[in-house]
């Protein structure tokens, strides 16, 4: 009982820690969640690392909580996961809560006022970037092409929800896809 | 209120695939469409949550949650948007190789992974026009249109070729804003 009580500590420690320290988000928390969750405290193998980005990748919702939950389970079961999770969270949400009562604040200063009109020509650099490099990981081809126009327009020209966009997205790829696996069925007959 | 801030978010953490600024254009429409944040004070939090620790969603959820109705409120919309990845994880754990390999998946992914680009395509576009033309170019000035373009161009260049981390970018946009600022060149 003891033992499970300061694993469940360890657990919430460790991810309180990654959360406090990952600055970027997603893939950049994957490499710390390796190096403490594999390499220091034994509790997952590389491999599991692996399977982490798998499942992150095609479940929805932040890469972070994704995989807080997951290897909380794997050490822990569901008391794991929710120790993990909630230590993961833990950091932003303090950090966030400070800034959130000094922002309003600030924002009076002409100074402050400058320096996010320059902030927000940093900013679209950076979502060119985020925008770049989603496009090298996605798979490429006509379907996918199409795909990429046609949620872009949805969204731009006719203004459809972006759930419903998604939703639809992933009918087409389910439709595309399977209809590509008969065909090989076929050709393999 | 709570509750619009919990389902509002559990939305936003059921549909983002992908991590980071795939949410980004869901919680863009959200948002204003609930006249929670304007289109600039999204981008300038964007910066923010950049340059702090942690997921961006979780960054986001606490934000609104504590502008709109406080600590309680940003526990609400935080919990809210955890949720959806923390039961379908749980759900996928005691499944995963089955899930890993089942086609099903695979082709809702091969959906899901291009609309995404679509839509980080619509909110590049938004986002310029919140960077060059604000206030939907109601107060249009030469100057300012031309200084955010040189901004712009000097963190698109240190950050794909100097490879500078995204923080160091932000803080020098901040800096050359405040120095054309000063200068009268933008009208704030």
């Amino acid at each position: 009982m003891k033992n499970k009580i300061s694993t469940l500590f360890d657990l919430f420690w460790t991810f309180f820690k990654i959360g406090a320290f990952t600055f970027g988000g997603g893939y950049a928390m994957i490499s710390i969640i390796q190096k403490e969750a594999v390499e220091k405290k034994n509790w997952v193998s590389d491999e599991d690392i692996l399977d982490v980005v798998a499942i992150a990748e095609s479940t929805p919702g932040p890469i972070a909580i994704n995989s807080s939950t997951f290897i909380g389970y794997k050490v822990m079961g569901v008391w794991g996961s929710a120790f993990a999770t909630l230590g993961t969270v833990l950091p932003s949400f303090i950090i966030i809560s400070f800034i959130a009562y000094f922002l309003n604040k600030f924002t009076s200063y002409a100074v402050v006022r400058y320096a996010f009109a320059g902030i927000r020509a940093g900013v679209l650099a950076l979502i060119i970037k985020a925008f770049i490099s989603m496009y090298k990981k996605s798979p490429k081809g006509a379907v996918s092409w199409a795909i990429m126009a046609l949620s872009f327009v949805c969204v731009v020209f006719f203004d459809i929800h972006v759930i419903a966009v998604l939703i639809g997205c992933a009918i087409v790829g389910l439709i595309a896809g399977l209809a590509e696996g008969k065909e090989k069925e076929k050709n393999v007959d | 209120m709570l509750i619009e801030l919990f389902i509002t978010f559990f939305l936003i953490g059921a549909f983002t695939f992908g991590g980071g600024y795939a949410m980004l254009p869901l919680i863009q429409q959200a948002v204003l469409e609930k006249g929670w944040l304007t289109d600039t004070q999204l981008v300038d939090f964007v910066a923010v949550a950049e340059s702090t620790p942690g997921p961006f969603a979780v960054n986001i959820a606490t934000y609104i949650g504590i502008q709109k109705a406080g600590i309680i409120g940003a526990v609400a919309s935080t919990f809210g948007v955890v949720m959806p990845s923390f039961i379908i994880i749980l759900i996928v754990a005691t499944a995963f190789e089955k899930f890993k390999e089942n086609k099903y998946v695979k082709c809702v992914m091969s959906g899901l992974k291009p609309a995404v680009i679509g839509l980080i395509g619509s909110a590049v576009l938004s986002i310029g026009e919140t960077a060059f033309l604000p206030g939907e170019g109601q107060n249009f000035s030469l100057p300012a249109l031309i200084s955010s373009i040189c901004i712009f161009a000097v963190a698109a260049v240190l950050m794909f070729w100097k490879k500078l981390h995204p923080i160091v970018v932000i803080g020098i946009s901040a800096l050359l804003g405040i120095c054309l600022g000063y200068a009268g060149v933008i009208p704030v």
